[in-house]
C-alpha cells in the first residue's frame, strides 16, 4: 500500500492510496486535474507528466531515456520530471509528491 | 511469404544513410524527414518550420490548388493556435466520458452484428466508412440519421480514383459544411457548429470561415486515417485470430495493442511544414520558403527507438510512437480515434472468432522514388461468429 500525494496546478491537494498498476492510472480514476493519461500509459502522449519533489527523487528513481526524450522537448521539463504512467505502484513510493505539471 | 496485413517500411535505407528523402509534390517539392528524432525536434521548433503557411500548403499532396479556407487549429502556429485549441480541446476529449464510450459500443456492436450474418462483406465501404460515418455523429453531436449523407458521399470525398487532388468533389464538402453552418445559425442546437458559433477569441465571435476552417478539418482529417486503421486492424486479425483470444481473456491490453496499430500502420504518413529560414535537416542545407515533412510513418518504424519495429507486439509497454503527431498540433481528434479502435478490438473479441479474407486492392502512396503501402481500396472479408 502506498500513500500517493498530488497537487494539482490550481494547488489543490489530493491524497491517493494504491496497491498496484502505475501512478497515471490511480490519478485517472480519481479524476486529478491535469492527469490525462491518453496513450493509457505506453509513453507516448506526455499528458500524465508530473514534478516530483526534489527529496522524494530516491523513491521514484529519474526519468528513463525514452521519458527523458519525449520531455526534452516540453519547456515545463525539469530534471524532477517523470512522466507518472512508468511510476508502478508499491511501497517504495509510500508518501511521494507529485506537482502536477499541466 | 508476406503476410497480408504487413505494411512493409519503405523508408528504412533512406533513413539510415541520409534521414531524409526528397519527393516531387506538384512542383513545390518535400523533403521528408525520417528519423524518430528529427521528426520530433522539427515538429516542436514552429518558429522555423511554421504550419501557418498558404492554406493547402503544409497537407502533402497540397491542397493550395483546392481550397482557400485555412484548417484551424491545424494551420495556425503558436501561440495563436493555443488559444483556438483550448477552445475546442474539451469536446475532442468527449469521447473519454462513460456517456459517450457507452453509445460508441452500442454503434460498433450493432455494425459488428450486421456484418456476422452476411457472407461476404467489402470491408472498407460496407464496414469502416460506415463506423466511421456513424461515429462521427456522436463527435458532432448531431442525429444518427446524418451518417446516411457522408455514406453516400462514398470513401473519397476529398480524392477520386484517379487523381489524388479532386476540387469538384472537395466542393461537395465545403458546401455541406456552409449550408450546416447556415442551419446552425437559425436554429442553434447542443452540437459542434452551434458550439463553434457561439466561442469567442478575444472577446471576438468566431467567424463563418473560421468554423468552416474547424470544420473541414473534423471532417478531412478524420476520414481516410480512421478507414485505414480500422481496414488494417481487420487485416492484421485476420491473419491472428490468436491476438482476438488474447484481447477476450485480457481486455487490458487492449489499448497497448491500439498504440502499437496505430504505430505500425500509421494512417497518415506525413505533415509538411514551410522553412521560414535558411536551414539544415540532416546536414543538409534547406531554404527558406521550401516544404519539409515530418514523416511519422518512418519515424514509428525507427529502430533506435523500437525493438522489432517491423511487428506488431499487441502488448508492447513503452511505445513512444508519433502516430498521432507530436509537439503543439498532436492529432486533435486522437480521443475519438483511440476510443473507436478500442471498441471495436473489444467488440471483436467479444463476438467474432475468426475473419476470412477474399481478394483485395492494396492503396499504394508514391513518394517520389518510395512507394508506400497505406491502406486498401477494397477488400472482400468474411467475419465468423464466436460460438462457444
Ligand atoms: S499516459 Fe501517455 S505518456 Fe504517460
Amino acid at each position: 500500500m502506498a500513500k500517493i500525494t498530488f497537487i494539482t496546478s490550481d494547488n489543490e491537494t489530493i491524497e491517493l492510496e494504491g496497491t498496484s498498476g502505475s501512478v497515471m492510472e490511480l490519478a485517472v480514476e480519481h479524476n486529478v486535474k491535469g492527469i490525462d493519461g491518453d496513450c493509457g500509459g505506453v509513453c507516448s502522449c506526455a499528458t500524465c507528466h508530473v514534478h516530483v519533489k526534489p527529496e522524494d527523487m530516491t523513491k521514484t528513481g529519474p526519468a528513463s531515456e525514452t521519458e527523458t526524450d519525449m520531455l526534452e522537448l516540453d519547456d515545463n521539463a525539469d530534471e524532477y520530471s517523470r512522466l507518472c504512467c512508468q511510476l508502478e505502484i508499491g511501497d517504495s513510493l509510500d508518501g511521494v509528491v507529485l506537482k502536477v505539471a499541466k | 511469404m508476406m503476410e497480408k496485413y504487413e505494411l512493409l517500411d519503405p523508408f528504412e535505407k533512406a533513413r539510415l544513410e541520409k534521414g531524409f528523402e526528397e519527393m516531387d509534390d506538384q512542383e513545390d517539392p518535400v523533403k521528408m524527414i525520417l528519423r524518430h528524432k528529427d521528426v520530433r525536434k522539427t515538429a516542436h521548433n514552429y518558429k522555423t518550420f511554421t504550419s501557418a503557411a498558404v492554406p493547402g500548403r503544409i497537407v502533402v499532396p497540397s491542397e493550395i490548388n483546392i481550397r482557400k479556407t485555412r484548417q484551424i487549429p491545424f494551420e495556425l502556429d503558436p501561440p495563436v493556435h493555443g488559444v483556438y485549441r483550448a477552445l475546442i480541446e474539451p469536446w475532442f476529449k468527449r469521447p473519454l466520458q462513460e456517456e459517450y464510450t457507452e453509445k460508441l459500443t452500442a454503434q460498433i456492436a450493432e455494425l459488428v452484428e450486421e456484418t456476422l450474418i452476411r457472407d461476404q462483406v467489402e470491408v472498407i465501404e460496407e464496414f469502416a466508412l460506415i463506423l466511421q460515418s456513424r461515429a462521427l455523429t456522436l463527435l458532432l453531436n448531431i442525429p444518427f440519421k446524418e451518417a446516411e449523407t457522408w455514406i453516400s458521399w462514398g470513401t473519397h470525398v476529398f480524392r477520386s480514383e484517379d487523381t489524388a487532388l479532386d476540387g469538384d468533389k472537395a466542393n461537395i464538402l465545403y458546401k455541406y459544411i456552409d449550408g450546416q453552418i447556415e442551419k446552425a445559425i437559425e436554429n442553434p442546437s447542443e452540437d459542434l457548429y452551434s458550439l463553434l458559433l457561439a466561442s469567442e477569441v478575444d472577446g471576438k465571435k468566431l467567424t463563418k470561415e473560421e468554423v468552416k476552417g474547424v470544420m473541414v478539418l473534423t471532417f478531412a482529417g478524420g476520414r481516410d486515417t480512421i478507414i485505414n486503421a480500422v481496414t488494417n486492424a481487420i487485416v492484421y486479425l485476420s491473419g491472428h485470430q490468436e491476438s482476438l483470444e488474447r484481447f477476450r481473456k485480457e481486455p487490458e491490453i487492449i489499448g497497448k495493442a491500439v498504440e502499437e496499430m496505430i504505430r505500425y500502420f500509421s494512417p497518415l504518413t506525413q505533415i509538411g511544414r514551410v522553412v521560414t529560414e535558411d536551414t539544415y535537416v540532416c546536414e543538409h542545407a534547406v531554404k527558406a520558403d521550401t516544404r519539409v515533412s515530418l514523416c511519422w510513418a518512418s519515424a514509428n518504424r525507427d529502430a533506435s527507438v523500437f525493438e522489432n519495429p517491423n511487428q506488431i507486439v499487441v502488448d508492447r509497454k513503452i511505445n513512444p510512437h508519433v502516430g498521432f503527431g507530436f509537439s503543439h498540433h498532436n492529432c486533435l481528434g486522437a480521443s475519438h480515434a483511440r476510443q473507436i479502435m478500442r471498441v471495436l478490438l473489444g467488440t471483436l473479441a467479444k463476438k467474432v472468432e475468426s475473419i476470412e479474407l477474399f481478394d483485395f486492392k492494396e492503396n499504394i502512396e508514391e513518394l517520389g522514388e518510395i512507394k508506400r503501402k497505406v491502406g486498401y481500396d477494397y477488400l472482400n472479408a468474411k467475419f465468423n461468429r464466436l460460438t462457444k
